[in-house]
């Protein structure tokens, strides 16, 4: 590693950390990084801090409001609302990671050949994407869920397939405004393949929005996950998601509304610090690249 | 001096054969008639060219927008496919070579752009864009990629600072430079320079041009060099085409073009040079430059 070398790296950390200071400038951004940060850990360590067995069923002391022993109270079957809505928040970022992973990785190669080759391969893929995004996301999610069968992780995929086509159209737009730019033509013009041209030159130009399209679609998984488990074709208990647990205090809301509370608190927040975050990463990316200029 | 015939050692017997020669290039853009469709829409960008160039020589392509000039310059290398016409590009007749022998004559023949602000990846450090080349090509060791890179930086007259620099950090005659550093560094015989000063100062013109000069009559290269700019022909070519409308109308060595045209379309254009009386007749200087005095300015700028 000569000298030279290694002032390169210093210099791209510090670009790097001009967009971090932007986003860090950015109060809303920040809080909802903070929080992220918080789910995370929680997610992480929920069988930690979980004060209790989630799965622990107590008939005794089922539909017990919020006291010192359980503070979130108990569930119909006695469980510890405390500790499922902690194992919960695992549960459905892993989750969310796993819908948001399938679709970036058929999504986003679809769209940079899409974006970069054009001709049929690309009308024909527009056209299939255009037809998957007609449908209502939710009757799809469902069909999808009814073929594949009930569970968490058919549930995902049936996601994964909703917010493909927002990937590809989000990939294959920059692709087509980035391959059109004289540095590509300039590129080719040196010898580069295809392959290089699309890995070391697109897909840096795609790779901006596409992380704020992701942290977009997250807050959007986590909602359907919410729905499909309310609806009973997500999660199946006893597994503890949010969507299940609202859905089992939906059934005791008149006695016991305090169930309600904990899985929507969770699931606002989290909705809410993501799509902040979209915005503040949109914004500190944006003005990126327009100072470039 | 207004054309370059006391250059270097370069320009070599005419018999040599030469860098490139085109037959007969055309270039129809616009969609195919069809059994539906005229052929209302389809525009001759190019019809029928004969261009040659001889080793270390330049010819200055000029003509007004539109005239598709960027077109010859992106088919003599195939960048874009002809409808017709053979180009004979170092000997080999590029129309026959596969994909992967295009990609391998890259390193002999390249272009220049115009917006050098554009014509270099915004998210790359200088160091990389100039390297590359280097990289795609193979058979360099990463050390040795770095050295040449650096080399061929502080040849353009950049510093070693700003090897680590971005293209948004630098002006847009220090990135024309990196733009020649790059093209230069897989040591290529022929350039398609595509209007590359259009974009600068005049004063940056005339220091890249002097530049382009210079490296040629170190390395023998030729250039086609595209340029709406007469001023600037003048200045670096040894011959001199004239197209119009897709046509080529006149073409010859530069000092018979710029002193006795034959086409009335070459006297418009060498009348509409600002500037340019009987008495300064012998050099249509750059703005600032005038008369014989205009050379020798040129060139200290660069010094
Ligand atoms: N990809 C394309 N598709 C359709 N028409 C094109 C395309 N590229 C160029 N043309 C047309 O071909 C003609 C020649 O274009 P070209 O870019 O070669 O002109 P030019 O002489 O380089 O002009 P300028 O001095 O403005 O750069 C123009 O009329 C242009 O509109
Ligand atoms: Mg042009």
């Amino acid at each position: 590693m000569t000298a030279h070398e290694s002032v390169g790296t210093k210099e791209r950390r510090r670009r790097r950390s001009r967009v971090l200071r932007r986003l860090l400038r950015n109060r809303a951004a920040v809080v909802s990084m903070a929080v992220l940060a918080v789910l995370g850990l929680v997610a992480i360590f929920a069988d930690l801090l979980a004060p209790d067995d989630p799965n622990k069923v107590a008939l005794v002391l089922r539909l017990t409001p919020p006291s010192a022993e359980h503070w979130l109270g108990t569930d119909a079957l006695g469980r510890d609302v405390l500790s499922r809505v902690l194992v919960a928040t695992r549960v459905d970022l892993l989750a969310s990671l796993q819908a948001v992973g399938i679709a970036l990785v058929v999504g986003v190669p679809l769209g940079i050949v899409a974006g970069y080759w054009g001709g049929i391969g690309d009308s024909l893929l527009s056209r299939v994407i255009d037809a998957l995004m007609m449908l209502p996301p939710l009757i799809l999610a469902v069909v999808v869920v009814a073929i594949l069968g009930p569970g968490l992780s058919n549930a995902m995929l049936a996601i994964a397939i909703v917010i493909i086509p927002s990937f590809y159209r989000v990939v294959r737009a920059s692709t087509q405004t980035a391959s059109s730019e004289l540095y590509i033509e300039s590129a080719r013009a040196s010898g580069c393949t295809s392959w290089r041209i699309l890995w070391r030159h697109i897909l840096p130009a795609v790779a901006p929005p596409l992380l704020v399209q992701a942290s977009f679609s997250a807050s959007v998984v986590i909602v359907a996950e919410a729905s499909l488990s309310f609806l009973g074709l997500g999660a199946r208990a006893p597994q503890a998601t949010w969507g299940l647990m609202l859905k089992e205090a939906s059934s005791n809301l008149t006695t016991s509304s305090y169930l309600i509370y904990p899985p929507a608190i969770m699931v606002a927040i989290t909705i809410l610090a993501l799509s902040l975050l979209g915005d503040g990463l949109r914004d500190a990316l944006g003005r990126q690249t327009t100072d470039g200029r | 001096m207004n054309s370059r015939t006391s250059n270097g050692p370069t320009p070599e017997p005419r018999e040599a054969a030469p860098t490139l020669s085109v037959r007969g290039l055309t270039k129809v853009y616009g969609p195919r008639a069809t059994m539906l469709r005229r052929n209302a829409h389809r525009l001759t960008a190019v019809d029928a060219v004969d261009l040659d160039i001889a080793p270390g020589t330049t010819l200055g392509l000029v003509g007004e927008s539109g005239a598709g000039k960027s077109t010859v310059g992106r088919l003599v290398l195939r960048l874009i496919e002809p409808d017709a016409g053979k180009i004979d590009l170092l000997g080999t007749d590029i129309a026959g070579l596969s994909r992967g022998e295009l990609r391998r004559m890259r390193a002999k023949a390249t272009m220049i752009f115009q917006d050098p602000y554009t014509s270099l990846d915004p998210r790359m450090p200088i160091k990389d864009s100039v390297v590359e080349p280097l990289l795609v090509h193979g058979g360099h060791s990463r050390s040795e990629r770095y050295e040449k890179a650096l080399a061929m930086v502080r040849r353009v007259g950049l510093g070693d600072a700003h090897m680590e620099r971005f293209p948004y950090e630098m002006s847009g005659g220090q990135l024309q430079r990196v733009a020649i550093a790059r093209a230069l560094i897989t040591d290529p015989s022929f350039i398609v320079c595509d209007e590359p000063v259009a974009a600068l100062d005049v004063s940056t013109q005339a220091q890249v041009i002097n530049l382009l000069n210079d490296l040629q009559q170190e390395r023998g290269i030729s250039y086609l060099f595209i340029s709406h700019d007469l001023r600037l022909v003048r200045l670096i070519a040894d011959e001199v085409a004239v197209m119009r409308h897709g046509k080529l109308l006149e073409k010859g060595d530069a000092v018979r073009v710029f002193e006795e045209p034959e086409h009335e379309y070459t006297r418009e254009l060498l009348a509409a040079i600002p500037g340019r009386s009987p008495r300064s007749r012998r050099f249509g200087g750059l703005a600032g430059c005038d008369g014989e005095t205009g050379t020798a300015d040129l060139r200290q700028e660069v010094a």
